[in-house]
């Protein structure tokens, strides 16, 4: 499920949502032994307790208040601070623009090769898988003459931030195809679309009214996806001089750790929350497609 | 060449024809001139063709490069190995409680963040904790009397690198590895038992073999993406590391500084060459690691 036969590098980006639901392996079968209840537990306190200091740390760090005492001032400080709320806007702005723009792009693109062209999915897959193995600082290296020729030439459009998304449609691309990839493997689009052609129904339509419902948990999973990794985004927008969220966090950390560091754990425990939502969602949609497909089988 | 024409029915008047012109030994000077002739070929793209090549790849390999790339591999390596030790341990460790359980939910959503999603986010963590002021350095001082971490400038050195990428591997590590782990199938386990084997001598001969590949391919995605990581270390150290992402990034901001820019290029070049042929192997792993994974 998680690893296609196609392609190798797909589980260099596996699907969250199918994860966090995932069959029982041999783990849970057997009874455990003491000496292997000890050890699982030895293990996750050690590994968990490395995890979690450095968080721990952040919400001690962020709540000193005077003298020892405790105080949630950097927290409130945190809704004040203009450039951090410019940040967050930029970000929020360029999200919307990514999810969007990778929607449009991804979308009819994998529905056409699974249907049309399956020849070409594999082509598809691969080149949606890339950007793993082309680094964010290199992909930099070679984005920013194009950037600068955008800020010298189309005018306030070509020199925003939002600009920035066209490039994150790119970085997402290998999550967003892993989450769209299994929805879309899940259902028999083929004869939905060849369904919904024989009705009278254009492409845009088949694709948008037909197929689009049927993978709702994968591109609910790939929105999701696709913002968090905007919100997170710093390599690129630092080096283009943009300032988003994480640049907002990073040049706070100098004049302010407090807050910066509130920051960053709001944004962490923000994240968290949205793949606790992947996996609800994700899980969710699995077992739906279950009961409608199981009776048929 | 050599090999083809051996067999094939050519060969006996050849031989013929050698034998008549006096003996073996002539046969191999024969066959040795032969290849002389390609000299002219050979020298000629040489000159033209490698050289240019090499004093290309040599000018970009100037020390600043071969330092960058020397630093940023033993980091990722350290790391990889560190992180994938750890990461399967807790792996393991998540794939033998309730397949639906809150641990496990809780874990893979948390993993998916620290992963994916820390960059900077996570030097604010560590300075935190580790930081002048954070939370494990003032416990030390204040509370168990030790100065050994106190000057907490460790943490912007090689040492600090390791601990803090080590972090975003465990989690990447438990992402990956996960499903492998979920792939063994209690049956296997029931057939090795049934035959009277031990459950070390599952993993010996069983679990280990199948999950090897699985484990070594997630150990080069581990090394590439500690390669590739660039935001946590620009954020925790503003000047003066030679790691080469950081590298990358300080000839980006200075390029007033003429050939500056160039270093920034052959580095970034250079990461691709290598991560290319680290991912083509993990490539070739994984095809032989996704037969046993549902």
């Amino acid at each position: 499920m998680t690893a296609s036969p196609g392609a190798p590098l797909s589980a260099a980006a596996p699907d969250i949502g199918a994860l966090a639901a995932r069959p029982r392996g041999v783990g849970g079968g057997r009874r455990p032994s003491p000496l292997q209840r000890s050890a699982r537990i030895a293990i996750l306190v050690i590994v968990i307790g490395y995890l979690g200091l450095p968080l721990f740390a952040m919400l001690e760090f962020s709540t000193r208040g005077n003298y020892g005492s405790r105080s949630l001032d950097s927290y409130a400080a945190m809704l004040n601070n203009q450039d951090l709320i410019d940040g967050v806007t930029t970000s929020l702005q360029i999200a919307v623009l990514t999810v969007v723009g990778m929607l449009l792009l991804l979308v009819p693109t994998m529905v056409w090769t699974v249907v049309r062209v399956p020849r070409m999915r594999r082509v598809v897959e691969f080149l949606c898988l890339l950007p793993l193995a082309i680094p964010a600082i290199v992909l930099v290296v070679g984005i920013g003459p194009i950037y600068r020729w955008m800020g010298q030439h189309l005018g306030a459009v070509g020199a925003s931030p939002l600009t920035l998304a066209f490039i994150d449609i790119v970085l997402c691309l290998p999550f967003a195809y892993r989450a769209i990839d299994s929805s879309l493997r899940s259902i028999d689009s083929a004869t939905l679309a060849d369904a919904s052609r024989s009705l009278g129904a254009g492409w845009p339509r088949t694709i948008f009214q037909v197929i689009l419902p049927n993978i709702r948990a994968g591109v609910l999973s790939a929105s999701v996806l696709a913002i968090a990794l905007v919100l997170g985004e710093y390599t690129i927008s630092s080096l283009l001089s943009f300032n988003t969220l994480q640049v907002a966090i990073y040049l706070l950390g100098g004049r302010d750790p407090f807050i910066s560091v509130a920051v960053s754990l709001s944004a962490l425990v923000f994240a968290f929350i949205l793949l606790i939502v992947i996996a609800r969602v994700g899980g969710g949609g699995r077992r739906d497609q279950r009961e409608v497909e199981e009776p048929a089988t | 060449m050599t090999d083809s024409t051996v067999g094939a029915p050519a060969q006996p008047p050849a031989q013929t024809a050698g034998l008549a012109s006096g003996g073996a030994g002539s046969r191999r000077f024969r066959g040795a001139r032969n290849y002389l002739a390609l000299i002219p070929f050979h020298l000629y793209l040489a000159v033209f063709l490698i050289l240019p090549t090499l004093i290309v790849a040599i000018g970009a390999l100037t020390t600043a490069v071969v330092d960058a790339f020397v630093y940023s591999i033993q980091l990722s390596i350290a790391t990889a190995i560190a992180g994938a030790v750890l990461g399967g341990l807790l792996a393991w460790a998540v794939a033998r409680g309730k397949p639906n359980g809150l641990l496990r939910q809780f874990v893979i959503a948390a993993s998916g963040v620290l992963a994916q999603f820390g960059g900077v986010m996570l030097a604010f963590a560590f300075l935190a904790a580790f930081g002048f002021n954070g939370l494990v350095t003032i416990f030390l001082r204040d509370t168990l009397h030790l100065d050994l971490l106190t000057d907490a400038t460790w943490i912007y050195g090689f040492a600090g690198l390791v601990v803090v990428y080590t972090y975003f591997q465990i989690p990447l590590m438990l992402i990956v590895f996960l499903p492998s782990l979920d792939g063994l199938r209690q049956e296997w386990y029931d057939a090795s038992a049934s035959l009277g084997g031990s459950s070390g001598s599952f993993w010996r001969h069983v679990g280990g073999p199948i999950l090897a590949p699985s484990f070594l391919g997630a150990l080069l995605l581990l090394f590439t993406n500690a390669f590739s990581a660039y935001a946590t270390a620009a954020a925790l150290i503003s000047q003066g590391s030679p790691l080469a992402t950081l590298q990358i990034g300080a000839s980006l901001q200075s390029e007033v500084v003429i050939g500056r820019e160039n270093v920034g290029k052959a580095l970034a070049l250079g990461m691709i060459v290598i991560v290319s042929v680290v991912m083509v192997i993990y490539a070739l792993i994984q095809r032989r690691a996704s037969r046993w994974v549902r």
